[in-house]
């Protein structure tokens, strides 16, 4: 049997991931710290910060580029594609985030929500390599199937557009945020002038609904893919397995989302709250149903 | 007209039969409740995930009976079990199509007319639209006609009156949402039909070993509702041989199954010549109306028990169920035809390393150095009575041990082609080969292509919905220039650049686009 796992390359791919993080940090403190200074209430202080925003972006893309070689180099210390259990989910779907939202950075404005998306993949990617490694390990003869390629890599790419979905929402709700808007309190008003200088709300929630209509539709592809491949391999294109349940949940969540936005009285907050919702249900599927639930997507790895 | 409430005599408004009904029904296909629908949807399938079901886990559902004796009959009486077949599971998702379908059938009939209707005269004042320009230009005789030329150019349908334009485009949306909401239906009926005519069965097949399609082959089934037993098409399959590759090249990887192969041989009818097949995790072999899936597999040794004067009482391969990773297996041996029953609970190791307690693990799923060991016991089987007992299980109750655990003797054990006395008497036992078993499912479900098809049409349907915008765009000739204006469908931010691309190309000049930072 011709399989040849490289450890040694793997331990280098490791080494990327860190390296990756460090400047990720660095780009979450400088985006932190652009934010910062645009709310000061010094003119100088303001007048300089655009600086740090750029800074922060070159910073971002280098991180996403050796982000991108780790990646790359577990996927050939594996001989296949770098998702496969847990941890090269986690890298593989940060990655995606980063890519996706690099991407959404040239067509739109989206730099506001930096912060947010780096503090993210910060967070993916800690819990990634200290709570989900695993060695790189050959595919268990059920996941031999090119329905891996197709399945996992549409789930991912859905899951990174509702990722940024859920961002702008946060965004969103905090700026028109009743209990924002009325403090008295000096930390929330320094709060209240960042959001300030936000895109206004009905932006930040047609960009939210933009960027979760995308990331419906490659959930229903995922659902659908995740079904034929199903019938191919458990001999049933359903069968309410614990996974199966929780894609459900999610794309009836955003489902409901996609008619709040079409509900008078619903839109605004409440289907905000609704995106979040979907992405708490995202998280959620990806985290405790992959480690506590029993069912068959056993492929955590852990 | 809160006053003209009072001026009427006070009575209850009396809604006649249909009147209520009329109410319900169009309280039901308002959107407010297709959307409590679908998130009263969301949380009724969790439950589905806490607890164990019958239809994904049937034995989660008999342990947890077990571990919680009190809880689960209750949980059960409110189909805690049976989520997804549930009284109250199957309301919400019935209710929600019944609003689905009372949304889109009127919406239907609006649709179609508005795909045969012009497009919507131009309004009297343009600037009262979300997106207008007021262009002042001299060479303006001939705007109308190139603006209808350009619009339809741009895949807008275009009506000309006079002096002014209107037209409108992206009929697809609403086209693509009916789509996607009538394929749901679809969906539905062919699972529920699908589901209906379909059938699978279970059946353990240890080398060597010939299934025949028929009830008495399975040893588990589960029918549809409108299954007959002569649905089943009578075709025998021979499991020939049954491979497997494990890694043990790579030092993180060692023990991982590589490849499972299940070289099988099927006849259509008994005097056919065998036709060879192989069927592989994720490559099912194709049955006339059943694919035949790969599902799990693992040891069945073959044992031959001798009694004492040395006749064969005992000859076969029993499938062993795998414990762990490395295929620690579980068997269970009957021994009915015999003076004294007895039966053994035996362990097999395909590569057997002892245990500082005297206990035995397997370190390799493959049979490097095989062990069989053996706990004897001795007594009434229970068989004799006619009732159905399991084959993985030996009901010990009315037994006692005489060899192995608490027993004098020792549990036996035995390496291949070794032969070792039974207790008591009781003859002896060899350890003749290993053989291998392979857990084949047979499916049939005529439905699944009909629920692929229109899931296919579905995702189609709500993908043109979602990314084509509706718009329309009205030009119209002032006296000195001509005016452009335009209206979508819900938030459009591209609505001003094309007003501005549309004013541009009537001039005759190549806008850039203007980017949207």
């Amino acid at each position: 049997m011709g399989i040849a796992l490289n450890v040694g390359l793997s331990q280098i791919s490791l080494l990327f991931i860190y390296a990756s993080m460090a400047i990720y940090t660095a780009a979450f403190l400088t985006f932190a710290n652009h934010l910062a200074r645009l709310a000061s209430d010094k003119k100088k202080v303001r007048t300089q910060a655009s600086r740090f925003e750029s800074i922060a972006i070159v910073l971002l893309i280098i991180a996403a580029l050796l982000h991108t070689v780790g990646v790359v180099l577990r996927g050939i210390a594996a001989s296949r594609v770098p998702w496969a259990n847990m941890y090269e989910f986690s890298i593989t779907g940060a990655l995606f985030v980063v890519l996706v939202y690099l991407t959404a950075l040239s067509i739109k404005d989206v730099r506001f929500i930096a912060t947010f998306v780096t503090g993210f993949v910060i967070l993916i990617l800690g819990a990634a390599t200290s709570a989900f490694y695993v060695e790189v390990q050959s595919l268990m003869p059920a996941l031999q199937s090119y329905w891996l390629v197709i399945h996992v890599v549409v789930a991912v790419l859905a899951v990174a557009f509702f990722n940024i979905a859920a961002a702008l929402s946060t965004s969103y709700l905090l700026k028109t945020a009743n209990w924002v808007n009325s403090s008295k309190k000096k930390s929330i008003g320094t709060l209240k002038r960042v959001f300030a200088l936000f895109p206004a709300a009905e932006n930040l929630e047609r960009l939210a609904y933009r960027f979760n209509i995308i990331g419906f539709i490659l959930w229903s592809f995922t659902l659908i893919a995740g079904a034929i491949w199903a019938e191919r391999a458990w001999h049933r294109y359903w069968g309410w397995d614990t996974k199966e349940v929780w894609t459900f949940i999610i794309w009836v969540i955003y489902a409901g989302y996609l008619h709040a936005n079409a509900t008078r009285g619903w839109t605004g907050k409440r289907s905000a709250w609704l995106s979040l919702v979907g992405f708490a249900a995202v998280i959620f599927n990806f985290t405790v149903v992959n480690l506590f639930f029993k069912g068959l997507h056993v492929y955590s790895g852990l | 007209m809160s006053s003209s409430r009072f001026d009427k005599e006070i009575a209850s408004p009396e809604l006649s039969l249909a009147g209520w009904a009329r109410w319900i029904w169009k309280q039901l296909t308002s959107m407010r409740i297709a959307l409590f629908l679908l998130l009263l949807l969301a949380i009724a399938s969790v439950p589905g995930s806490i607890w164990p079901q019958r239809s994904a886990d049937p034995n989660g559902v008999i342990a947890y009976f077990d571990a919680n004796p009190e809880l689960a009959p209750i949980l059960d009486g409110i189909q805690l079990f049976d989520v997804y077949t549930s009284v109250w599971f199957s309301a919400i998702y019935i209710l929600l199509f019944i609003s689905l379908i009372g949304c889109v059938v009127p919406r239907t009939g609006v649709h179609y007319k508005a795909l045969r209707a012009q497009p919507p005269v131009a309004p009297k004042i343009f600037s009262r639209m979300p997106a207008s320009q007021s262009v002042t230009w001299a060479k303006n005789s001939d705007v109308a006609a190139r603006a209808e030329k350009l619009l339809r150019k741009q895949g807008y349908r275009v009506v000309r009156t006079g002096k002014s334009v209107a037209a409108e485009r992206g009929y697809v949306r609403e086209t693509g949402n009916l789509v996607f909401h009538f394929s749901l239906i679809g969906v539905l009926i062919a699972v529920g039909i699908g589901g209906g005519l379909s059938h699978n069965g279970q059946r353990v097949l240890v080398e060597g070993e010939t299934f025949v399609n028929n009830l008495a082959g399975y040893d588990s089934f589960s029918p549809g509702t409108f299954f007959r037993e002569d649905m089943l098409v009578p075709f025998s399959m021979t499991l020939d041989n049954f491979e497997v590759d494990f890694d043990i090249r790579n030092r993180t990887n060692v023990g991982t199954p590589l490849d499972f192969r299940a070289f099988v041989s099927s006849k259509l009818t008994p005097t056919d010549t065998p036709k060879p097949g192989l069927i592989r995790v994720n490559e099912p072999l194709e049955m006339p109306d059943a694919n035949v899936f790969l599902t799990g597999n693992g040891y069945a040794p073959y044992i031959t028990i001798r009694d004492a004067k040395g006749n064969l009482v005992f000859a076969g391969a029993n499938a062993f169920l795998p414990q762990d990773s490395n295929y620690t297996s579980l068997g269970i041996i009957k021994v009915p035809d015999v003076d004294r029953q007895f039966g053994i609970i035996a362990f097999f190791y395909p590569t057997a390393q002892a245990l500082d307690n005297g206990a035995f693990t397997s370190i390799y799923p493959a049979p490097v150095d095989p062990l069989l060991t053996l706990n004897v016991y001795e007594g009434d089987l229970g068989l004799d009575a006619g009732i159905s007992r399991n084959v993985y299980a030996l009901d010990t109750s009315e037994m006692t041990q005489v060899a192995g655990g608490k027993a004098e003797i020792r549990g036996l054990q035995l390496k291949l082609g070794e032969t070792v006395q039974l207790p008591n008497g009781l003859g002896s036992v060899t350890f003749e080969e290993i053989r291998r078993f392979a857990s084949l499912d047979f499916a049939y479900n005529p439905g699944g292509i009909w629920v692929l098809v229109f899931s296919l049409l579905a995702l189609a349907g709500v993908t043109t919905s979602l990314l084509t915008p509706r718009r329309r765009v009205w030009v119209r000739q002032t006296s000195g220039g001509f005016e452009v204006a335009a209206l979508a469908r819900g938030d459009d931010p591209a609505l001003t650049d094309i007003v501005q691309n549309i004013v541009g190309e009537l001039k005759g000049q190549q806008i850039n686009r203007k980017g949207s930072k």
